[in-house]
């Protein structure tokens, strides 16, 4: 389709009676505002951050930074945010996934689909800080839901070690906005099973478990792997939650480089820098992940 | 067989929707306790009262307003232009509108903050109004994937060069072409990307924050850190704001032609 496109744009040439010689910049004209402003505000800022992380206060090139990533604190950030987001990512791709089937293929009745799809679409953009209030005052230990499990059922999930704000609290907030974005996207990968490979697989003689092992999940397999990890990033790149929820106190990187960015708590710019680049590193290579296992999921979507 | 699954499908589904009505249920419910022994809507009171909130709030609605009239104004001519007469530059816009999901927002600002300083050749963050322009930009480049996409996706559902040429034999010039012609047909498109735009923009906490702007978002988190019942009420209003843009797409998709009579 592309190529009969430009085959057709080089063949006939549109009414304008302009010399072709005069015509060949001003292609590029209509373009230009949106590449400067492209470059200006997103890839100019964001290679500078590159470059100053390899650098030295003197501007001298230098790995030093990159090295220092690894001292304990920074480190452990990282581990603590690649940990969150895994888990919320691993546990909101298989919750999402289980919804999308419920209700594309469970004999819901039908207007349930439309109504969990708009919800979906609400949810997962509402992140942030109005999200961390939320489960303060569900889960937080005044909240609806903790006072309701210790009066009725006699549980007190803080006196089991539950907290909000801990490890398990983040992710049990940021699965709110993780489950409804693997809904949205992976719904028309679910869409895409076709009715006729499970009555196929039915006159072939296999059983429900067959059916769901050697045809559904092979052709849902590279979409859940895709989605998984741009959940993860995702994840990886929130701040806004994580910061109304525990605080600056939390030890994960987004929250390590918004309090670097306030005041410089590392005392070294660079290094700041460097944060940034792992996180850039991070991201990419999850949305790498997630193109290539799209475009292998793209085959059973035709 | 099938009576099984009708009975997973109903536990996940039950299960699912607990999950997301609790908190939402919960938070309303903790909103109105202000009052002590009575539901009141005191809470809600006490923050439409509060100066701090509607200044906060229409600084954050003017920004996504600028938000949504730059974005207009970058994607709608870009996308046009790219299917009309660059189509084998359609990758690499992509690949850019496409950066700011893989970029995180605060990498971004923390660009800006390094590459926009007082100091520098584009003092952005000299004066208040330059930082105003510059929060306005990087919510531009945040919602920059959504626009793009929707104005994509309603330049489809036209016959783009048709319209062109139509409207260059009666003698139209750029500006008219894209303003009369190319946006009307659009603005559905167009208006689902400002709605989404908007959700995004009016609760932004990251950038607002890091670059000092008066707006919504860091306000939110300022009452979050220091009163009760006010965060709940505040949560609901958001929600419902999200709620409302989303719902309006939803309206609007309903209006978008949906048959593509392009000829390729």
């Amino acid at each position: 389709m592309a190529d009969s496109t430009m085959s057709q744009t080089a063949s006939v040439s549109p009414g304008a009676p302009e010399i072709s010689r005069l015509r060949l910049p001003l292609h590029w004209l209509g373009v230009t505002p949106f590449f400067i402003f492209a470059l200006l505000f997103l890839i100019l800022p964001t290679v500078g951050l590159i470059a100053g992380a390899f650098k030295n206060a003197a501007g001298e090139y230098t790995l030093d930074n990159i090295i220092a990533l690894s001292q304990p604190k920074l480190a452990a950030a990282y581990w603590v945010s690649i940990q969150i987001s895994f888990v919320s990512a691993v546990l909101g791709a298989l919750i999402g996934l289980a919804m999308a089937v419920a209700v594309v293929r469970g004999g819901l009745p039908p207007w349930l689909r439309s109504a969990t799809l708009t919800f979906s679409g609400v949810a997962s953009n509402f992140a942030g800080v109005p999200l961390a209030f939320s489960f303060i005052a569900t889960l937080g230990r005044l909240g609806v839901a903790t006072i309701l499990l210790r009066d009725i059922f006699g549980i007190n999930i803080y006196s089991l070690g539950f907290s909000i704000f801990s490890f398990w609290g983040l992710i049990l907030t940021y699965l709110y906005f993780q489950i409804p974005l693997m809904i949205v996207i992976i719904t028309p990968a679910v869409d895409g099973l076709k009715k006729e490979w499970g009555e196929a697989a039915a006159t072939l003689g296999a059983t429900n478990w067959q059916y769901w092992r050697m045809v559904v999940i092979p052709v849902l397999w590279p979409s859940f792997l895709g989605t998984t990890v741009l959940l993860f990033a995702n994840a990886f790149g929130a701040v806004a939650t994580a910061y109304a929820l525990t605080g600056p106190s939390l030890n994960i990187v987004p929250i390590q480089l918004f309090a670097q960015i306030r005041g410089d708590v590392l005392y070294n710019p660079n290094l700041g820098y460097a944060l940034a680049f792992g996180m850039i590193v991070i991201t990419g290579l999850a949305n790498l992940f997630y193109i290539l296992f799209q475009r292998r999921a793209e085959r059973w979507l035709k | 067989m099938k009576q099984g699954n009708r009975f997973w499908a109903w536990l996940v589904f039950g299960v699912g929707t607990t999950y997301f009505v609790l908190p939402l249920v919960a938070t309303f419910e903790f909103s109105l306790r202000k009052r002590r022994g009575e539901y009141s809507f005191d809470a809600y009171r006490s923050v439409f009262g509060d100066p701090n909130f509607q200044a906060t709030f229409t600084y954050s609605v003017v920004v996504a307003v600028f938000t949504i009239l730059l974005g207009v104004l970058l994607v709608v001519p870009t996308a046009y232009w790219i299917r009309l007469r660059l189509p084998h530059l359609r990758p690499v816009v992509e690949f850019i509108t496409l950066l700011p999901l893989v970029i995180p927002a605060i990498v971004i600002v923390f660009g800006y903050i390094r590459m926009f300083g007082s100091n520098s050749a584009l003092p952005f963050l000299a004066t208040a109004r330059g930082a105003d322009a510059l929060l306005v930009i990087g919510y531009a480049v945040l919602a920059l994937p959504y626009m793009y996409r929707a104005v994509d996706t309603g330049l489809r559902t036209i016959d783009v060069r048709t319209l062109t040429e139509a409207a260059q034999i009666l003698g139209a010039g750029w500006t008219i072409i894209i303003a009369r012609i190319i946006l009307p047909n659009v603005l559905i498109a167009v208006l689902s990307g400002a709605f989404l735009s908007f959700a995004i923009v009016i609760g932004e906490f990251t950038m607002a924050s890091l670059l000092n702007r008066p707006a919504f978002g860091p306000y939110l988190q300022n009452i979050g850190a220091n009163s009760a019942y006010e965060p709940s009420a505040l949560a609901l209003i958001s929600f419902a704001i999200t709620w409302g843009c989303m719902s309006l797409i939803q309206i609007l998709s309903r209006f978008a032609p949906r048959s593509a009579n392009r000829p390729n």
